[in-house]
């Protein structure tokens, strides 16, 4: 049987908010900072989504179908695609087009709603599967948590939604002796199947790809497939899942990304024992070897793989308590305006800003963070948070 | 080394800064010879000899007086303020003046001056001779670095270089830019430069202050070091107070100076006052912007809800801390600025100006640029609002205060004595 690559590519893009003084509270609802939004996006657009999509389709073409990918694109992301980079947003839905392209199914705001509040959770990934259906008429059977946060409890919840497929990270905390390149199952659900990311192999690309400073660099796709091909000796399923900005925006064109791109799919296909398949193929064709334990949240981020990015002051505890108290009025209300602004502040990426480890673990945080400092990030959502209040409790 | 003042006779922080450094100094195995204009005799002297300069005799005998006046020369003051010559000119004129200028110093064999040690009326004339003193004691005793902190103490670190030949290290605790802003005394800015750039090393206590001496005075930036600041709270400070209002209280405290930017606060203050009524505000201290600080107050009719106390000391200041939700340092400009890691000790979550040096030591206080009053007031109000927001602030805080220890700085300190005398 033939030994699997699988590869997914997460898309996403907050809502940044504006400089929000509490002079603005109870005056002003206008919230988010259309201009750094609107820049933002059309930035990464030119530099990576087009571009990138290009390669990816004229991969799909030359293989005629055996290469393919899968994506997750949340629904603020679609959203902001669709009002700033039209051309972005066609790009994807040609690519679904070719049929060889998986959209997977995530929460619609890239929230952190797992943690706090499962009817929110499942509400949010029904508006998020609805919008993939929209948009790229699939309906999806594999689901992608935010960052990739997943416990044996968020698992018995998707898997309870009828999804065949998750994915999560293969924490070394975790795994101990056991390697992530297999399929797992849920440790309560064990109908739910677990895809693990291989995060060196991941990371090689993600992170380390143009770092001059690296033993490996530079990185070529014959290495690289070299070492897919060498971890699959053994083990059925290699997982390369990362941000679909690594193309472009982290790693700039100048590191000869894209030219790594293109040559990479053709150095696997090349091994005639490798094949590339989407999460659902790949979930379907292999046998599950255990199911995985994981008792508390763990998720793909810093050394520490846990939710402590997002979650691991005080700051972040209060901003997060506080922005769930007004989950019941929000969904009574019948205001679109306050419940989409709602969606929007729930992106896990504002309480990523409030992150206190970027004082000494810091380049990758201080890379997505528009303020200076944690407190600041705090002071303004606490403003925006206690005005959306006053909105919702006024009702 | 060179001071002006050392405890417990203190008028700023420049006195505790020479004590925390020489007993960090003392713990690296630096021995320090602390000279001072006027020493009263109950300073400690536990990491530090202390030299009175107003017991040393300037010269003992005529042979001796000729020999170091050779070598201080730069050195003329005519009257009892100011006139100043550089040493070419001076050199022009020297072997006419010579007789006349030791008149004028009024130098007499074993005659010892004395200073005030103070920062009177006649502190240029005290300047000079200090540094006349200096020369005799550079020439009595034995040493490696001479180390001058601050203006008043250059001409003497110069004088006893040119007595000693030994490597000068100038500290750069504060520029003459920070206490007047551009309307800068031209006499105390030369006599800054000419230290700077007699020295061997220059000393900021802060990046801020090393930018002022590199763009500011022109000093070449291979010379000019930075080593921050510290503290050495001996004591975890947690006292009861009882208060007599229920609104939260935010306070300025530090003298009302344009440096010190008290506008700024005002300003601020008002904006919150507008939000929410449930909070006062303090301005403690005293200086040149007083009466126009009570006046602006009064003109925005906040002064229900703003309060002057007046100069501060010792205890009335920690119980104006054990009073205080918010603390407040908008300086426009601050070398380094120790009040807000006084405040930090005192469980007051603390707002500080970017444009301070203490700003690139900390991290869990909030920055503000001083002219932004918006920032200004919504960090207040977030720190009275959110109570997340001021707990952390507090407790993550005191833990970064307590790491700031003089044994580091003065182990830089060391570093740089070193390179000077090797050098050499």
């Amino acid at each position: 049987m033939k030994k699997t690559l699988c590869l997914y590519f997460q898309v996403h893009q907050p809502y940044r908010l504006r400089q929000y003084r509490f002079f603005d509270i109870g005056k002003n609802h206008d919230y988010f900072d259309e201009f750094t939004n609107k820049t933002i996006m059309g930035r990464v657009a030119s530099r990576c989504y087009i571009p990138a999509n290009r390669i990816i389709l004229d991969l799909i073409k030359e293989f005629d179908g055996a290469f393919r990918v899968a994506y997750s694109i949340s629904g603020i992301a679609l959203e902001q695609m669709e009002q700033f980079a039209p051309a972005a947003l066609e790009s994807f839905q040609e690519l679904a087009r070719t049929g060889h392209v998986e959209f997977l199914a995530e929460t619609y705001s890239h929230s952190l709603s797992s943690l706090i509040s499962p009817r929110k959770f499942k509400d949010q990934i029904k508006v998020h599967v609805k919008a993939v259906e929209q948009y790229f008429g699939q309906k999806p059977k594999t689901f992608r948590n935010t960052e990739l946060i997943y416990s044996d409890t968020i698992g018995e919840m998707v898997g309870g939604m009828g999804f065949t497929t998750m994915l999560t990270e293969g924490a070394r905390h975790i795994m101990g002796w056991k390697s992530p390149d297999y399929l797992y199952v849920n440790a309560l659900n064990p109908k739910l199947k677990l895809l693990l990311r291989n995060f060196r192999l991941s990371d090689d690309i993600a992170f380390r790809f143009s770092n001059k400073s690296w033993a490996d660099w530079p990185l070529t796709a014959e290495k690289y497939a070299g070492w897919i091909a060498g971890a699959l000796e053994k083990d059925d399923i290699v997982n390369i899942f990362m941000d679909y900005e690594s193309f472009g925006e982290h790693q700039p064109a100048s590191s000869g990304i894209f030219d790594f791109l293109k040559a990479m799919p053709g150095m696997i296909l090349h091994h005639t024992n490798l094949e590339i398949l989407t999460p659902s193929q790949a979930a379907d064709k292999h046998q599950p070897i255990a199911p995985l334990n994981v008792p508390y949240a763990i998720s793909w981020a810093d050394e520490e793989r846990d939710i402590s990015a997002w979650l691991g002051n005080e700051l972040q505890s209060e901003a997060f308590k506080n922005l769930y108290k007004i989950e019941d009025q929000v969904r009574q209300s019948n205001d679109p305006d306050l419940q989409r602004d709602f969606r929007r502040l729930q992106a896990s990426d504002h309480f990523y800003y409030m992150c206190t480890k970027f004082f000494s673990d810091g380049d990758v945080h201080k890379y997505f963070n528009p303020y200076d400092t944690p407190y600041e990030a705090f002071i303004n959502y606490m403003n925006v948070l206690s005005d959306i209040t006053l909105r919702a409790t006024k009702k | 080394m060179f001071g002006w003042e050392f405890p417990p006779h203190i008028s700023g922080g420049l006195g505790t800064a020479c004590d925390g450094l020489t007993r960090g100094l003392a713990k690296h195995n630096v021995q320090v010879l602390f000279v001072m204009p006027s020493a009263s005799g109950d300073e400690d002297q536990s990491a530090v000899r202390i030299i009175n300069a107003s017991d040393v005799a300037a010269f003992e005998t005529r042979e001796e007086a000729r020999q170091l006046f050779e070598k201080v020369q730069f050195l003329k003051v005519t009257s009892n303020l100011i006139p100043y010559l550089g040493p070419d000119e001076f050199e022009e004129k020297v072997d006419l003046e010579r007789e006349k200028e030791w008149n004028e110093f009024r130098i007499s064999f074993g005659q010892k001056f004395k200073f005030s040690g103070k920062y009177g009326k006649n502190l240029m004339e005290e300047v000079m001779r200090y540094a006349l003193v200096a020369s005799a004691i550079a020439h009595k005793n034995q040493f490696d670095v001479i180390h001058a902190h601050d203006w008043l103490t250059y001409m003497a670190g110069i004088a006893a270089k040119r007595v000693s030949g030994k490597p000068l290290v100038v500290h750069v605790h504060a520029t003459e830019y920070d206490r007047s802003g551009e309307n800068i005394n031209t006499q105390v800015y030369d006599l800054e430069r000419r230290g700077m750039e007699a020295a061997d090393r220059v000393i900021a206590v802060s990046n801020l202050t090393r930018n002022t001496i590199i763009t500011r005075y022109h000093i070449d930036p291979s010379k000019v070091i930075t080593v921050h600041n510290a503290v050495d709270f001996s004591t975890v400070e947690d006292r009861e107070i009882t208060r007599g209002v229920p609104e939260k209280i935010v306070t300025f405290l530090g003298r009302i100076t344009f440096q010190k930017g008290p506008e700024y606060f005002i300003e601020a203050a008002y904006k919150v006052l507008q939000k929410t009524k449930d909070v006062r505000f303090v301005m403690a201290g005293s200086g040149d912007l007083f009466n126009r600080a009570i006046r602006r107050v009064a003109k925005l009719g906040i002064s229900p809800h703003f309060h002057f106390t007046g100069f501060l000391r010792g205890e009335d200041v920690k119980n104006m801390f054990a009073y205080s939700d918010v603390y407040v340092m908008p300086s426009v400009s601050e070398p380094f600025g120790i009040s807000p890691l006084e405040a930090m000790r005192a469980n007051v979550p603390t707002i500080i100006s970017k444009q301070s040096g203490v700003a690139e030591v900390l991290r869990h206080a909030i920055k503000v640029d001083f002219w932004d009053v918006n920032a200004m007031a919504d960090a207040i109000y977030g720190l009275l609002t959110y109570p997340a927001l001021s707990a952390m602030t507090v407790r993550c805080g005191l833990e970064e205060v307590n790491a700031l220890k003089w044994d580091n700085a003065a182990l830089k300190v060391k570093e740089i004595y070193e390179s000077v005398t090797e050098e050499k």
